[in-house]
């Protein structure tokens, strides 16, 4: 028997009403909208209300994605949230979900992969359902990376946003679902992208909070080529392992990080852009989040059908990257 | 191919420029339009055609077309 594979079967998507534009940031440290755009493509991004936590934002996500699948919380066998901002070091943010949610029957437990985290959730989701271990899982991005970035650096504040997406998973009919994924890390990245404190390493003191180590480090320019180089390696391991050739590729879902990435990688692809989703401009990076963000837009807008060969590639802090090639199923087609 | 033939068709194919505005003097930024990031493509474009690794604090040293020539020449 073949292995069975999983496909999203339901999807929602969640981000906070405010918006932060170039313009205010501004006001808020020694930049320009000129910049900002030139550099990211980033031309505003929303902001978490005070109190909004990544489980609430989590919550609305994943209420939508199990309404759109038709799907219960008591049908759910297994939560699983990607992010990096977790509402606490622990509990997991996946146990607060399961009980707002009234997920009984849900074992839970978070899942740390950078920004990559999504595709991560969704490949080890897969695997359950493969292996028989689960029949619906969700899986979850969400953040409140504006609560742990400095408002005071200009290297990173513009850069980021709050949101959140989940996925339903279950089994895929015969010729769907995903078709292969390829999961990597480069450790000796670590420090290119890390949050230095509040951990066992560096525990948070008064020197810790002077010191700013409680906010987002990074090094951008490293940080950029490693993002482009996976991005294109990753996403032609995918094709090799499910046979695609980039002809067969319909829709890229790339993390939203950086529009000069996305165009970086998707030259050296040589993929036609309107092939490719494009938000960042709306959103920033919202990290976990940003994967399903991508997918559900092009989702809604018509751009992915039934059928479709989609790849989903990503990068983060880790270093980490990902990619997964999904013969896209829409539960809602006609019959 | 000389380097320099080398480097000024990644440079043509990089920043979008005319091959008659690539010459040893001209710099990425003041006469080529290319902005930091453009430089940071360039600079991957490079180490790839020429097997090499560019550390950071040496790509910043590297402003002009003659810099990368001659980088490359010193570190083959
Ligand atoms: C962050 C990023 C846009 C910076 O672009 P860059 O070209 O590498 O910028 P640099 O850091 O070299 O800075 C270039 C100049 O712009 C300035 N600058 C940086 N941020 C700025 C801002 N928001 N506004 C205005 N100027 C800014 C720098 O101070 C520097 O000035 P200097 O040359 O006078 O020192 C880019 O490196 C990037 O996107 N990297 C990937 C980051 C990422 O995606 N991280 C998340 C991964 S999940």
């Amino acid at each position: 028997m073949p292995e069975q594979r999983a496909a999203i079967t339901g999807l929602g998507t969640y981000v906070p009403e405010k918006i932060l534009t170039n313009a205010e940031l501004e006001k808020m440290v020694d930049t320009s909208d000129e910049w900002i755009t030139t550099r990211t493509g980033i031309r505003e991004r929303r902001i978490a209300a005070p109190g909004e936590a990544t489980s609430d934002l989590a919550r609305e996500a994943a209420r939508r994605a199990l309404a759109d699948a038709g799907v219960e919380a008591r049908e759910i066998d297994l939560i699983i949230v990607a992010t990096n901002t977790p509402d606490m070091l622990f509990p997991a943010t996946a146990c607060l979900l399961q009980e707002s949610l009234g997920a009984e029957r849900a074992g839970a437990f978070d899942l740390l992969a950078g920004c990559t985290g999504f595709i991560y959730a969704l490949v080890t989701g897969g695997q359950f359902i493969a292996a028989g271990g689960a029949q619906t899982v969700l899986a979850v991005g969400a953040e409140t990376l504006s609560r742990i970035v400095n408002w005071r650096d200009r290297n990173t504040c513009v850069l980021f946003g709050d949101g959140a997406g989940a996925a339903v998973l279950r089994a895929a009919p015969a010729g769907y679902g995903l078709l292969a994924s390829r999961l990597g890390a480069h450790g000796a990245g670590g420090p290119l992208l890390c949050l230095p404190a509040g951990g066992s390493r560096r525990p948070a003191c008064r020197e810790t909070v002077e010191q700013d180590l409680h906010f987002v480090h990074m090094n951008g320019r490293e940080v950029f080529k490693f993002a482009v180089k996976t991005m294109e390696e990753g996403t032609r391991g995918v094709m090799e392992d499910a046979g695609l050739s980039v002809a067969d590729i319909d829709f890229l879902i790339p993390h939203q990080a950086n529009i000069r990435i996305i165009d970086a990688a998707v030259k050296r692809l040589g993929l036609a852009p309107e092939r490719v989703l494009v938000n960042v401009d709306r959103y920033g990076n919202t990290s976990t989040a940003s994967i399903p963000l991508a997918l559900q837009e092009a989702r809604q807008a018509g751009r992915i059908k039934d059928g479709d060969n989609v790849v989903l590639v990503g990068f983060g802090a880790g270093l980490t990257w990902a990619a997964a090639a999904v013969r896209w199923f829409d539960a809602r087609r006609p019959e | 191919m000389s380097v320099f033939d080398k480097v000024k068709s990644i440079i043509v194919e990089q920043l979008g420029v005319e091959e008659a505005d690539v010459n040893m003097e001209a710099s990425f930024i003041e006469d080529l339009g290319a902005d930091s990031l453009d430089i940071v493509e360039l600079v991957m474009a490079l180490e790839e055609e020429f097997d090499l690794v560019i550390p950071d604090e040496d790509a910043e040293k590297i402003r002009t077309v003659g810099e990368a020539v001659k980088y490359i020449q010193d570190h083959q």
